[in-house]
């Protein structure tokens, strides 16, 4: 075997954490727009699971419990939940397509292949692929947030900024859905995915206040990224906003960043050998 | 040779080019160039590092040694800039399922940075081209194997490139369709699209090659045009002898000195003679009676099996 040296500008770029791009995602996020105009249903159904939810347990369970005790006083139980299936509606769609989609694209399509082909670059897959991940999160939420607002459960106008927030938790799901799953070796290891997200839908402060939990318990809780996007959102939504929604901001973008960069440097060393 | 040429006249050089993957070898310090307008081929078996060797030319496999300059450019630091000018048509289709014909090329066009009305404007060329005109508004998955093949070349003209790169361009076609395809591979050349293939069919070497290195454990064994290669490594004729025996190796000896050398293969003998027909009448005259013989001219087969005493699909 030959040894052989790069020259050094290489070795430097590549310890830099940001992979080689051309600044095109955006021709990514078209070529997704054009296949799902014939896939459409594919769309509908992901956003059904959290509205039905909302009317099953917000409405249902509603009519049992009435009011739940937060920070600033009581608050509707339907009010309450909200909020949360708010958040989990921007995770479900960032989930499907990166995980899923990406998956069939990476493994079978070999899209990725065709596509680093040409002047695009890994960045631009990751950032592409991402961005229309989270773009679904956010069209679940904007759904969503209609069918709250009809339902009589948004109460504050600060929920205009349920929107945005909603980006927040897209991106971070969608970043660190693309990443693990470039990591998959087979359809079973998606039954991964389900075990991180169903606990996740059920235990992050989702159904009841994060105070029920054991201190121990709220711990682990706070830990997880879909604990920040309830909380984020719920504070907007009930319209008991303080500085500390930064804090749920920070830990969502920070985490989106470091699954985006790990997304392009793992497509590098699948796909660019 | 290469050497002598202008530099400007030149798209593509590679010196002393190594791809190692952890203790393999794939490609070992490989030195070639192509000239523009020019039809240049890699011809070697399954595993001789062609596409390796492709897939650093298309800037998406970092050389692990030596030098490589694709329009003057580095690929490991203007890898965006070299793939903008290249086509690229892989082993595997690698078409997007799901999508349309049409649309196959409209979004492939839209990542060279095209624009919407452009796109649109040639892929109607590039259908009539490929032949898939009527077969515009479909899906991708129904299309036979030939159509698939013509819809990734169209594909990979869409940006209009000044190289195109071909691994394996015709395998597992059926006659007819590789030759139309090598139909549509002749006009792109006259219309100055240099290209650059793989193949281990050496008709389809001969058919399309200005020129053509061969290729074998990752190295080049020999270089130059179908003709000069033949003329090189092999003689005008090959007389072809089949015996009615499981071991054709018995025979060689009998027939040794009838043309300048001989070749075994499990199945017949080759003696490579000026003239094959005088070679067979000089057989007849020692009394020795094959089953079946036959006068052909040499082909790029016989220069590889001279280069590397191995056929070149296996």
């Amino acid at each position: 075997m030959s040894s052989t040296t790069a020259p050094l500008a290489v070795r430097v770029s590549r310890l830099l954490p940001v992979p080689a791009g051309a600044g095109m995602a955006r021709m990514l996020v078209e070529r997704n727009v054009r296949s799902y105009k014939h896939g459409w249903i594919a769309l509908v159904t992901g956003f059904l699971e959290p509205v039905l939810y909302l009317f099953s347990l917000g409405v249902g369970i509603g009519a049992l419990v009435q009011t739940v005790t937060t920070d600033s006083g009581e608050v509707p139980y339907a009010a309450f939940v909200a909020p949360a299936l708010l958040a989990t509606s921007a995770m479900n769609g960032a989930v499907y397509d990166s995980t899923f989609n990406v998956f069939w694209k990476l493994r079978y399509a070999k899209l990725y292949d065709a596509v680093l082909a040409t002047p695009l670059g890994p960045r631009d897959v990751a950032v592409g692929e991402i961005a229309w991940s989270l773009i679904r999160g956010a069209l679940y939420s904007a759904l969503f947030l209609l069918v709250a607002t009809l339902a009589g459960t948004v109460t504050s106008w600060w929920a205009l900024l349920a929107l945005p927030a909603a980006v927040f938790i897209g991106f971070a799901f969608a970043a660190v859905g693309m990443f693990v799953t470039t990591y998959m070796k087979s359809w079973a290891d998606f039954e991964w995915v389900n075990l991180a997200i169903q606990p996740m839908f059920l235990f992050s402060a989702t159904f009841f206040p994060l105070e029920t939990y054991p201190p121990t318990v709220q711990w682990l809780v706070q830990l997880t990224p879909l604990y920040h996007g309830v909380a984020l959102e719920r504070a907007l939504m009930l319209g008991q906003v303080d500085a500390g929604i930064w804090w749920h901001v920070g830990y969502l973008v920070a985490l989106g960043v470091v699954g985006l960069i790990g997304t392009g440097r793992r497509l590098e060393k699948l796909l660019l050998t | 040779m290469t050497g002598d040429t202008p530099d400007g006249d030149l798209l593509l050089r590679a010196r002393g080019l190594t791809k190692t993957f952890g203790d393999f070898t794939a490609v070992d310090g490989v030195d070639f160039a192509v000239r523009r307008g020019e039809a240049f081929g890699f011809l070697g078996p399954n595993g001789a590092g062609k596409s390796s060797t492709m897939r650093m030319i298309g800037a998406v496999s970092p050389p692990s040694g030596g030098e490589l300059r694709i329009f003057g450019l580095d690929p490991s630091t203007d890898g965006p800039r070299i793939r903008a000018r290249l086509g690229v048509v892989p082993q595997q289709d690698q078409l997007d399922q799901e999508l349309t014909v049409e649309e196959n090329l409209w979004v492939y066009g839209r990542y060279f940075g095209l624009s919407r009305s452009q796109v649109r404007e040639r892929a109607v060329e590039l259908l009539e081209f490929a032949q898939l005109t009527e077969r515009a508004k479909d899906k991708v998955e129904p299309l036979s194997g030939g159509m698939k093949r013509r819809l990734t070349i169209a594909r990979s003209l869409i940006s209009a490139p000044e190289l195109l790169l071909l691994d394996e361009p015709t395998t597992g076609l059926d006659p007819q369709a590789r030759h139309l395809l090598w139909d549509r591979l002749f006009r792109l050349k006259r219309q100055g699209v240099t290209l650059i293939l793989t193949t281990h069919y050496m008709d389809e070497a001969e058919q399309l090659c200005d020129r053509l290195v061969v290729m074998d454990h990752g190295r080049i064994v020999a270089e130059g045009s179908p003709r000069q290669l033949i003329e090189q490594h092999s003689t005008r004729e090959v007389l072809e002898l089949r015996f009615d025996t499981d071991d054709h190796a018995e025979y060689a000896g009998k027939v040794a000195g009838v043309g300048e050398r001989v070749e075994v293969l499990p199945d017949r003998l080759l003696v490579y003679a000026h003239d094959g027909d005088a070679a067979a009448a000089e057989v007849h005259s020692r009394g020795i009676e094959p089953l079946s013989s036959l006068v052909r001219r040499s082909t790029l087969e016989d220069v590889f099996l001279h280069l590397t005493g191995r056929t070149l699909v296996d």
